[in-house]
């Protein structure tokens, strides 16, 4: 059986996975390692005035005790923010001081002031909580909305009314002028949100540092270790470059949560520094909840207008975005870049407007989250579009299909350009698949025992492979997005790819592998993937934004291409052939219309020993690349929830999920398939069953699975999943991306489909059963009105 | 977790003299709620005393019904319960489950199969988690809890959120009722943890009297409700509980729901409780 492009590999690394062998971050031991424990702030806003760790250090076991003073006079830098965003009237956002260790203000619970350095883990604990920390506290604010409002608590001092920044983007005199002169204006308040990213492996860092030769070593929860190793050194001044090794071993996922480089793999640097110990510190899950960036937390007003033909002519959005207490890496260009240019949707607009103020509150950092901007966006997009078609009374397919983009490239008025797809084809093939056409049956059935049926669309369309690097750099963009791969043959013909990219869930060890077994005929079983480690890979720039597919293998092909390249000069050489004779099938070097032929491993042999290689040929085979797309990849899809709603307790069993995307060329459809199941799941965990709760005193209501609701197995329903795609004309495998598509497409159905069993569109998510239930109270209270 | 020393109890009397010896000495049975608090470190028991492996506190007992003067179809055997039976072994008792099904069920969804495999039904009661499942079951079903000083009628021994009548030193024992002549229990969880948003448990005695609780709703821990309990004894029936028009006052409002909510959730699973016994 084929194991190349299109094939049901099983998952190389699920042997070690499933059979406890994994080797994370909190594996690894290191002689005489030392822990690390946070003294952590209980207050959402206070000013630090003194902190008394004397009890801390006369306790046996007790290493050492830094606070955030130690740290800043050490010369260890602030967090960055690795995007700038500019405001509307042309200056740069206004970005409040974050040091890994508080100094003087903290600003959200769980905040750090301070870090126990101990012999073991609960020394550690029991000695930070001995440390005394004279707060005087401040008052909180929690939410965007009140951060703006007039006579707010401030929270940085250079943020002057907690606004980051005023950002904009579009064309607005259109945009008022055309809604301004539309026939229909459809007008809602949407808020997405506020969701913890709940990896399954906590986050963890262990840092040693070696004084005799002044090297760093840091093992960590990365999904960019090279990233990591830049940032640390640049900007945080830990260390040079070639002084600091960062290794990101099995990562047990992270949906965006581990791109960033927090204060607690800093501070685990900086201590094995000051106590010449290998320093280790592992979140638990409240620590997780506390101090992982949260995502999402929009707060939107959104305008459409349409023409009498009911083709949408404008569009109008504000959000404000809460950032949490400090900007997080992609902070700023999560709620913007990665958010309002996206707000075309599926649709052919001509104008469309967004501003978007970007808020600080006394919160934990808010930053990219499964999908990262677009599922705000595709939320905003799609409850307009279903409520544009109730308030039409049209159906919401055909209002849909007459307003998509059917020809590309299409330049949307917010940046972005389309670059392929058929959202029709997606759309019909869903509805087919979910029979859509014998809904109203299932409706009239379901009521005949007092149940509540509906349906929902979302046809998302998202952003992947963020690029290419000139532009984004044109944007604010900190850093480059290309991806680097390095192909290496062994003498013995077997295959090593290394690569930037960073799996922490995806299965790179497999689809990477297949890629190239099916270039050059070889079993997957002869090629490696090498990753997660700055020793070993170059550089690269890691995994987010599904850019692994399409930048990361692209990487991995053009520098197969000049494997190729040379292995055809050295069979030719070999077998005395014109190289243009020469091709690679089935694991050999042939010349064409002959029987002559190399076996793969001889090539290899050759490459190596360069007995006989062509003159002037370096020996070996081993060629690198690096790959800076050419734009961004467009996967689209449509969408389709059923649920069914008891109406005497609001709860809502979703009966079928239909899922048709686009995600151009699919190397392994298993893996794909997985992760649209695992981001459909998410997605219905937001629209269901998620939410982070915050009281008005900044306290996380919902710090811990008892009261943070996470979908289970049988919450969510048997999906439907199923491709209709056209190819990417971007890259040379054609692909577009998949590992988000499914959060990023799912709220909106979920919520257009319990929205329609419940006949009132005032409902926010999570739609859990009470929210459910009292939304069904007012429409009842209304009807009776 | 805090440091605590261990301790393997031989026998209930062990385990209430092991108990007496250190103030902050406390029982460890299942562990299900005890173990995950110290670990947040919110709990830290000076000595923990295992009741876990004590045969005298284990396993379920029947007792065929004494003659009565009028012969009822169904209930009246003498149920007891030993302190440290788990949920899973409550849950698989088969002449349990034919004497009074509704207990065996309620066992059943506890919790995960981990949870039931381990928790114990003295524990869930001792701990009395205002959305813990057996309390309501224990309240109305009138039953009796037997500690090594003592018997406490369920009505004196739930004493509030998180509360009991047990003093210190004292351990439960076991806890008897009188299989009722019918029983059901409704059970809404939260999504989140699954313990009780509201539990209605609704008991008929072979006497006709009915006796009506309900978990996870009271802003101090399990009740009884008057209204329910008069209009299942006029009329046992799911419509005469749909029918019952339950307030909001004394309920429970939190993240997952507010006391509107939870209101409309008692006369839904009165109803449902009802349907089902
Ligand atoms: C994930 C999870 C889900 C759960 N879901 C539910 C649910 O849906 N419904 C529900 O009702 N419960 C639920 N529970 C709680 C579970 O039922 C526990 O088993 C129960 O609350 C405590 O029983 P235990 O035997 O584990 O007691 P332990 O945790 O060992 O002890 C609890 C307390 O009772 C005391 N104690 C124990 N036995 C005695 C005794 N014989 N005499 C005096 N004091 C004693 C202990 O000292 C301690 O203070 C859940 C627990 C978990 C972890």
């Amino acid at each position: 059986m084929s194991e190349g492009i299109g094939a049901r590999v099983l998952r190389k690394e699920d042997k070690r996975f499933i059979t406890g062998k994994g080797r994370y971050t909190d594996d690894i031991i290191e002689p005489n390692q030392a822990y690390a424990a946070f003294v952590r702030s209980p207050h959402a806003h206070a000013k630090v005035n003194g902190i008394d760790a004397s009890a801390a250090l006369a306790m046996d076991g007790v290493v050492d005790v830094l606070n955030g003073h130690q740290l800043t006079g050490d010369g260890i830098g602030n967090i960055i923010c690795g995007w700038g965003v500019t405001s509307k009237d042309g200056t740069p956002m206004n970005m409040g001081a974050w040091s890994a260790l508080a100094t003087d203000t903290v600003r959200y619970v769980g905040d750090a002031v301070a870090v126990v350095i101990a012999d073991s883990k609960e020394i550690a604990k029991l000695a930070a909580e001995s440390v005394v920390v004279d707060y005087e506290t401040l008052p909180v604010v929690v939410g965007s909305v009140e951060a703006l409002a007039d006579g707010a608590p401030q929270i940085h001092e250079n943020a002057p009314g907690n606004l980051i920044f005023d950002w904009e983007i579009g064309n607005k005199e259109p945009t008022d002028a055309a809604l301004a002169s539309a026939e229909h204006i459809v007008e809602m308040d949407i808020v997405n949100n506020r969701l913890a990213p709940n990896p399954m492996e906590p986050r963890s860092a262990i840092a040693t540092f070696n004084e005799s030769e002044d090297h760093y070593t840091l093992y960590t929860t990365s999904q960019n270790p090279h990233v990591a190793r830049l940032v640390l050194s640049a900007f945080y001044n830990v260390a040079p470059e070639h002084k600091l090794r960062v290794i990101a071993p099995d990562v047990g996922g992270g949906f965006g949560s581990k791109i960033y480089i927090y204060p607690e793999e800093i501070t685990c640097l900086w201590a094995s520094m000051k106590t010449n110990r290998s320093v280790k510190w592992t979140s638990d899950r409240t620590e997780a909840f506390l101090t992982d960036a949260h995502g999402r937390d929009h707060v939107t007003h959104a305008t459409m207008g349409l023409d009498k033909n009911h083709k949408i002519v404008g569009l109008k959005v504000n959000t404000k975005a809460n950032l949490g207490a400090y900007m997080s890496l992609f902070s700023s260009a999560t709620p913007t870049y990665l958010y309002a240019t996206l707000l075309s949707g599926q649709y052919n607009i001509e104008n469309v407007y967004a501003d978007v103020q970007g808020v600080y509150t006394n919160t934990v950092p808010v930053d990219a989250y499964r999908g990262a901007g677009r599922p705000e966006a595709s939320f905003v997009m799609e409850r307009m579009m279903e409520t544009a078609a109730r308030q039409l009374g049209v159906d919401p397919a055909e209002l849909r299909l007459k307003n998509f983009v059917k020809e590309f490239p299409h330049q949307t008025p917010v940046i972005m350009a389309y670059d392929s797809g058929d959202f029709a084809a997606n759309q019909k093939q869903a509805m087919d698949a979910a029979d859509y056409k014998g809904f109203e049956k299932r409706r009239a059935e379901a009521a005949k025992r007092g149940k509540l049926r509906g349906i929902g669309f979302s046809n998302y369309i998202e952003a992947c492979g963020i690029a290419p690097s000139a532009a984004v750099g044109s944007l604010g963009a900190g850093v480059g997005l290309w991806e680097s791969a390095e192909v290496r043959v062994n003498p013995v013909g077997t295959i090593e790819i290394l690569t930037g990219s960073h799996s922490h869930g995806q299965g790179h060890e497999t689809t990477f592998t297949q890629i190239v077994a099916e270039r050059f005929g070889l079993p997957t079983e002869n090629i490696s993937i090498v990753h997660g480690d700055t020793d070993k890979v170059q550089f690269g720039m890691g995994t987010y934004g599904s850019r692994s597919g399409a930048v990361g293998m692209s990487a991995i092909v053009k520098a197969m291409d000049k494997v190729e390249a040379k292995v055809k000069k050295i069979g030719a050489h070999v077998l005395e052939a014109s190289e243009d004779d020469i091709i690679i099938e089935d694991g050999a070097v042939k010349v064409k219309g002959t029987d002559k032929q190399m076996l793969w491993h001889e090539v290899g042999l050759a490459a190596y020993t360069a007995h006989n290689i062509p003159e002037g040929m370096e020996p070996g085979l081993k060629e690198s690349a690096f790959y800076d797309p050419s734009n961004f990849t467009f996967p689209a899809g449509c969408y389709i929830c059923e649920v069914e709603v008891d109406p005497e307790t609001g709860v809502t069993k979703i009966i079928q999920f239909t899922a048709s995307d686009d995600f151009g060329t699919i190397i392994n459809p298993m893996i794909v398939e997985g992760q649209v199941h695992g981001g459909l799941a998410q997605g219905i965990g937001q629209a269901m069953f998620e939410g982070v709760v915050y009281d008005p005193d900044g306290q996380q209501l919902s710090a811990s699975y008892m009261d943070y609701c996470m979908p289970r197995a049988d919450d969510v329903p048997m999906y439907q999943v199923m491709h209709q795609s056209t190819e990417c004309p971007g890259n040379p495998l054609g692909m577009k991306g998949c590992g988000e598509a499914g959060a990023i497409g799912s709220p909106p159905a979920v919520i257009n489909a319990i929205t329609d069993a419940i006949g009132n569109n005032n409902l926010n998510m999570p739609a859990t059963p009470s929210a459910v239930w009292a939304a069904l109270q007012e429409a009842s209270k209304q009807a009776a009105e | 977790m805090y440091t605590t020393k261990y301790h393997k109890a031989s026998d209930a009397a062990n385990a209430a003299s092991l108990l007496g010896a250190s103030p902050e000495a406390k029982i460890l049975a299942g562990g299900q709620t005890l173990i995950p608090t110290m670990k947040q470190r919110l709990a830290a028991p000076t000595d923990l005393i295992d009741i876990s492996g004590i045969a005298e506190l284990r396993g379920v007992t029947i007792e065929a019904r004494k003659k009565l003067g009028v012969l009822k179809a169904k209930g009246g055997e003498t149920i007891t319960i030993g302190a440290a039976t788990t949920h899973y072994e409550v849950a698989n008792n088969a002449d349990l489950a034919a004497a009074c099904p509704a207990i065996t069920g309620l066992a059943a969804n506890i919790g995960d199969p981990a949870v039931r495999h381990r928790g114990t039904i003295g524990g869930s009661i001792a701990n009395n988690d205002p959305a813990a499942d057996y309390p309501a079951a224990l309240l109305a079903l009138g039953a009796t809890i037997h500690t090594t000083s003592r018997d406490i009628s369920a009505d004196d021994f739930f004493t509030g959120m998180f509360s009991t009548a047990l003093n210190d030193g004292e351990v439960i024992k076991s806890v008897s009722f009188q299989a009722p002549a019918a029983a059901g229990y409704g059970k809404f969880p939260v999504p989140a943890s699954r313990y009780a948003m509201v539990g209605v448990f609704v008991a008929k005695s072979i006497d006709g009297d009915v006796r009506v609780s309900v978990t996870g709703a009271g802003d101090d821990g399990v009740f009884r409700h008057a209204g329910l309990e008069s209009a299942l004894t006029s009329d046992w029936s799911p419509a005469s509980a749909a029918g019952v028009n339950v307030g909001a006052e004394g309920l429970l409002s939190d993240i997952h729901g507010n006391a509107a909510y939870r209101a409309n959730l008692i006369g839904v699973m009165a109803k449902r409780a009802v349907e089902s016994a």
